[in-house]
Formats: C-alpha cells, structure tokens, sequence
C-alpha cells in the first residue's frame, strides 16, 4: 500500500526549456518557417498558455514538447535533458478526445498506467479509480466512450493523461470542441486539479479569453513566421472566473497587442 | 417475436406453392391434376424432404458435411493467417501495397472457379486442389479488407498511444489492431462467404476419392438425373451458410457495434 500512496500524493514537476529552436515545413507554397528561433521557459509546476492565431507553431512547439516531431534546430530540455521522443514525463491532452473506443472508461486511463512497470494491475486498477474520482467520473467507470457527452469525453481523456503521473501535462486546445457551458465547468476544475497536483502545464489554445483565465503565464505567438512575442504575468486570484472584470481587460489588452503583430506582418 | 412470425410464414407460403404446383398437396384437392413440370424437372417437396430425411439418419449427409466442414475450416484459417499479416504489411509500407496490394487487387477479381483447371493440374485430384482453391477465394478479399482497415484507423490514436509510452509494437498490438477491428471482422466474415462459394464449387469439379463432400454430393445428383438431391443438398449448402454467419459473426459484430457505438438502435 506504501506504493501507492507514494503513487498518488507525489507531485513531480519539472523545469521545461526551449532554446533556439527552428522548425520548417513542406507545403505547396514552399518552405514555411513554423517555429523561428524560438527561445523560452517553464518553470516548475507553472501553469502556461500558449496563444496565437493558427499557424503561429504553437501546436507545433507544443508537439516537439511531446517529443511527436523533432526541431530543425534548437533543443527543447527538461530539467536540463535533451528531448529525444515521447516520454512517461509528459503526457498529451488532443483537441479531439483520442479515448480508445474499444476499452471502457477505466479500461482507457489503465492504458497509460499499464506503461509504467513499477505497478501491479491491483495499484494501478486503485490510481485509475482515484483519478476517475478526481475528474468527477467514477460513476461511469465501465461506461462505453461513446455514451458519453463531449465534456465527459474530455474529463475522461484528461484522468487518462493525469494517471501515470507525469511531471508535465501538455494540452492542445482540449477544449476548443464544447459548447461554453460545458467549457467554463471545465476551467473551473482544471484549475481546482492544478492546485492539487501541482503539475507543469502548458496549454495551448487560440482563445485568448480561456488563456487569461486558466495561466499564470500567457506566451503570445506570432505567424509567418512562429515567433514568440510577447509575455504577460496573470496575477488574478484563483479560482478565476472566465466572466470577470479584470480578466476581461487584460485579455482585451493581449487581444490588442496580438492585432498590431498581425497587421505588421500582414504590411510586411 | 412478430417479425419471426412474418418470416416463418413467408416461407411456409413459398414451399406451400412449390408443394401445391408439384402435386403434393392433390389429395386436399389443392393444385392441377397433372403436375406442371415432371419430377425430373421439379421434384415435389415431399421427395426432397424424403431424401434428406434418410440421408441424414443412415449418416451420409452428416459425413460429408463433416469432410466439407474441415476442408473449409482449414482453407479459411490458412487464408487468414496468410491475408491478415499480409494485410497489415500492405497498410504499413508503401512497397508493399504498391507490390502485394494490387497484386491482391487484381486476384479479387478473378472468381476463384477459375482456379479450378490449374489447381487439378498442380495438384491432380487431391484434397490440395480443393484447399488451393479455397485458400485463393479468402486471401485477397482478407488481405483487401484488412489492409483498408488499418488505413482507416484514425492516427490520433497512435499519437496518443505514443505520448503514454507505448513502443510501435505495443502501439500496433494493442492500439492499431483493435481499431481496426471492425473492419478485419466484416473482412473475415466476408472471406468467409469466399471460401464458402469457392469450395463448393471446387466439389463440384474435383472428384476426390480422400473423401465425399457436399458439393460432390450435388454433382452426383447431376450426373444421376436426382433433382431431388440436388435440391436436397443445395439446402444443406444454404443452411451451413446461415448458421456459420449466425454462430460465428453476428455476435462478433454485434458486440462490436455496440463497444464502438455504430449500431443503429
């Protein structure tokens, strides 16, 4: 049992940095240049949103992040160690669900869990179940993925990245697929995870709004080519809510700011 | 329970016209006096029925069900075994879709019957023949189906599966296979049907002496001017048929369907 407590109530974080990097693309228009010379980075259990409009690279880094796609040039590290390919350290949160429909609800946040060989399939049935419980779906735990909702889908695929512990947790616009209602449920319980696990998050999404209410930190991108612009500390007290007075300001202050990067270059 | 009810008397009705129009049910007065077509031509139910009837109980019918059965069943597992890894080899590499895959292609469209003039050739009228025969009916169409199913399998899943851990063995075992699942069941299930057809029409033209099959039983009846036994037996063909897509694929997709959602209800 000693296992598992270690298991469940260790909080591993990690410093993330990305130094120089460059990462071009083949398109029919020619090379694209996604990411140029971009330099940043994360300290331990930050919480950080990356905005910008599409093709801005901010997917792109976020994927050399997970270690899905190699820089041209540049290293990415954590705690000063080179990225090679994906790792148990950082788990991915898709835009589309990506849940497994052939396994149930806990058959899929085992999935994870199984790649960790430190565990029996007691403990890891046991952290399955306690994440599930965390994101507010431990009722559904043999549920089929599709009778779920589009939220629920996302609790579930967010219980599947949190299980093995990693130390860092990269998502891609999770929520840019559900209605506003659902959506704001969802900040409010993301954050309310973030304080308990104290996990290193990036986040990437082109909603400025959700950026402001759910970083401590908001990295502004820039396209053609990806570069980083900007960055603004958000010091609003948590829980935030997406409606508030002064999250709205400085999210029309970024919104601004992200208008003259995209004038300049459409002028350039 | 109603559409059963339906369907039980659909059928009722159809044997009810051929009994009535082959002079089985003349002495309730029903049907012309002379029957429309001698029994040579179209024999009566009756006869049919008789047929099968004895042919079960004194163990002729069940034997050659059993030679047929086995010939199918290892036809069939040595295409799968052959056309699903071939399948997956064409979905992976380019080389070998561009290769195996249109070769695939093109062999699915030559009905396996054709086989039939070299197999006896290769292999003279031997138990191989027939399993030769067999084995070009199921392959491609596994090997087609399987090869669409792993290309259909959204690449999120590997991504995902990827960014927990998994290596591309691991990836492939437990992540690309049973997404494509549903599409290497209606592929097997498909070959199914193949080796079905392409058995019994190799029965029916090589006669082997290793063993007496249902399709060499319909020959038979040919050659011995017994319609009734060619009817007879082209039941027993229809209802191998229905009950091997009953037993073994219907749950096999149902359950399938119900898991991934795709069912209609």
């Amino acid at each position: 049992m000693k296992k598992l407590e270690q298991e469940i109530h260790e909080y591993p974080t990690a410093k993330l940095s990305v130094e120089n990097v460059c990462k071009d693309f083949k398109t029919k228009a020619g090379m694209v240049r996604a990411l140029d010379n971009v330099s940043l980075t994360i300290n331990e259990g930050e919480f950080v949103c990356f905005v910008g409009p599409s093709g801005c690279g901010k997917s792109t880094l976020l994927n050399i992040i997970a270690g899905l796609e190699k820089p041209d040039s540049g290293l990415a590290l954590i705690d000063g160690v080179p990225i090679t390919g994906p790792g148990r350290d950082r788990m991915m949160m898709f835009q589309e669900h990506a849940l497994f429909p052939w396994l149930d609800v806990i058959g899929n946040v085992m999935f994870g869990l199984k790649q960790k060989p430190n565990l029996n399939d007691k403990e890891r049935l046991e952290v399955a179940k306690y994440y599930l419980f965390l994101v507010k779906m431990d009722k559904f735990a043999h549920s089929s993925i599709h009778e779920l909702s589009g939220g629920m889908r996302q609790r579930v695929a967010l219980a599947r990245s949190l299980a093995p512990n990693p130390k860092i947790l990269l998502m891609d616009e999770p929520f840019s697929a559900l209605d506003a209602m659902t959506r704001e449920q969802l900040y409010g319980d993301i954050q309310d995870i973030w304080a308990k696990r104290k996990k290193t998050i990036v986040f990437v999404t082109h909603n400025v709004r959700e950026a402001v209410c759910l970083g401590s930190r908001v990295i502004l991108f820039s396209p053609h080519p990806g570069r980083v612009r900007e960055t603004f500390s958000v010091d609003l007290a948590r829980p935030r809510n997406i409606n508030n007075h002064d999250l709205a300001d400085l999210s029309q202050q970024i919104t601004s700011s992200l208008k003259g990067y995209q004038n300049a270059a459409e002028s350039d | 329970m109603k559409r059963v009810l339906n369907t039980v008397i659909f059928f009722l009705l159809l044997i009810g016209v051929w009994a009535a129009l082959t002079g089985d049910l003349l002495r309730w007065g029903i049907g012309p006096e002379e029957p429309l077509w001698s029994p040579y031509v179209l024999p009566p139910p009756s006869v049919v029925g008789q047929y099968l009837w004895d042919n079960t109980l004194n163990g002729k019918i069940p034997l050659s069900m059993l030679i047929t059965l086995r010939r199918l069943l290892i036809g069939y597992v040595i295409g799968l075994v052959l056309g699903v890894p071939l399948g997956m080899l064409a979905a992976r590499f380019r080389w070998a879709s561009d290769t195996i895959g249109v070769l695939a292609l093109g062999l699915q469209a030559l009905p396996s019957v054709c086989w039939v003039p070299l197999a006896c050739i290769w292999f003279g009228q031997t138990e191989a023949a027939l399993l030769f025969v067999v084995i070009m009916g199921t392959l491609w169409s596994v090997l087609l189906s399987t090869q669409n199913g792993m290309k259909n399998v959204p690449p999120i899943y590997a991504r995902a599966a990827r960014t927990m851990g998994a290596g591309p063995l691991k990836t492939l075992v437990f992540v690309t296979l049973p997404a494509s699942a549903p599409f290497v069941v209606s592929g097997m299930k498909q070959g199914w049907a193949f080796a079905w057809r392409s058995l019994m029409a190799a029965e029916i033209y090589v006669a082997v002496v290793s063993g007496f099959g249902i399709g060499q039983y319909l020959h038979y009846g040919r050659e011995l001017q017994r319609m009734y036994q060619v009817i007879g037996i082209m039941f027993i063909i229809i209802l191998v048929g229905l009950l091997a897509d009953k037993i073994l694929f219907s749950p096999a997709e149902r359950w399938l369907h119900r898991r991934w959602g795709t069912d209609k209800e």
